[in-house]
């Protein structure tokens, strides 16, 4: 293993800057509650990472061989969906309050794990400098 | 892009549920006003919410930047008459014309508005928890 700064805290790096896109998504979702129309959306957090840290793909390119068609690239690199609503309501609104509240607390735990994983492996690389006497 | 634009987004929201909520109070205060004439007469408004798209991204699908108030709209119910000759403001057939606030609505919108306000000031608070961790890190 080669501490190199981009492999020294693996992909916490990058799943912190996804938790945070997320959040700020979530966030959206629950400031346009009461927004006639206004459809909810979340990251695929999964496909996303897995995108972002060059893992493979599955998927094959759609071909966009005349211009004006629409290709998969932009929107692999997005990874924002709309939610399935569970209840529809009459103004078309697809946000469930609940839904997000929880979401979002999940997500928030999620990003302080990824801040914490980074936290031992600083504290580790610590260690090592100073050999424990610190 | 960062966490300090959820505040913006929270923000946004709070101010926009705030509103509906003075526009809740300004409806029930008047819940029994009367006037001497149908078009003087006291009618519900009604805030209009809309999402904020990101103007740089542009395509759909950018993330939204909040949410903003287009406008105060009047409710279009038909206004109550009723029929009070010792009013003072009554007209020359002794009618006076109530408004069309709908208090069981008013009150619904009401506790609406303050839940979705709490659930913005909870991510507000859960934003800046996570930025103070993330300031702390490596300590």
């Amino acid at each position: 293993m080669t501490l190199t700064p981009d492999n020294l805290f693996g992909i916490h790096t990058r799943a912190l800057d996804l938790w945070q896109r997320r959040t700020e998504v979530l966030a959206n979702n629950l400031a346009n509650a009461d927004t006639p129309g206004y459809l909810a959306r979340d990251v695929d957090f999964r496909k996303v990472l897995a995108a972002a840290s060059g893992g493979p793909d599955n998927n094959l390119p759609l071909q966009a061989s005349t211009p004006g068609q629409v290709g998969t690239a932009g929107q692999a690199a997005d990874g924002l969906a709309y939610r399935v609503p569970t209840q529809p309501s009459m103004d078309g609104n697809t946000v469930d309050e609940q839904t997000e509240q929880a979401a979002f607390a999940a997500n928030g735990v999620h990003y302080q794990a990824s801040l914490s994983f980074i936290t031992a492996q600083i504290r580790m690389l610590r260690t090592a400098i100073t050999g424990g006497q610190s | 892009m960062s966490l300090f634009s959820i505040f913006n987004v929270a923000g946004s929201g709070m101010a926009a549920q705030s509103l509906r909520l003075n526009t809740v109070a300004s409806n029930l205060a008047n819940a029994d006003s009367v006037a001497s004439t149908p078009e003087g007469a006291y009618r519900a408004h009604e805030p209009l919410f809309a999402a904020v798209k990101n103007q740089q991204d542009g395509g759909s699908n950018a993330v939204g930047e909040g949410v903003q108030v287009l406008g105060v709209t009047e409710s279009q119910a038909a206004i109550p008459s009723r029929y009070e000759p010792g009013n003072p403001l009554a007209d020359a057939d002794g009618y006076v014309y109530s408004s069309n606030v709908n208090p069981v609505d008013e009150l619904v919108n009401m506790i609406s508005a303050s839940r979705s306000y709490q659930n913005n000031v909870e991510v507000m608070n859960s934003t800046r928890q996570l930025m103070q961790k993330t300031l702390d890190l490596g300590k």
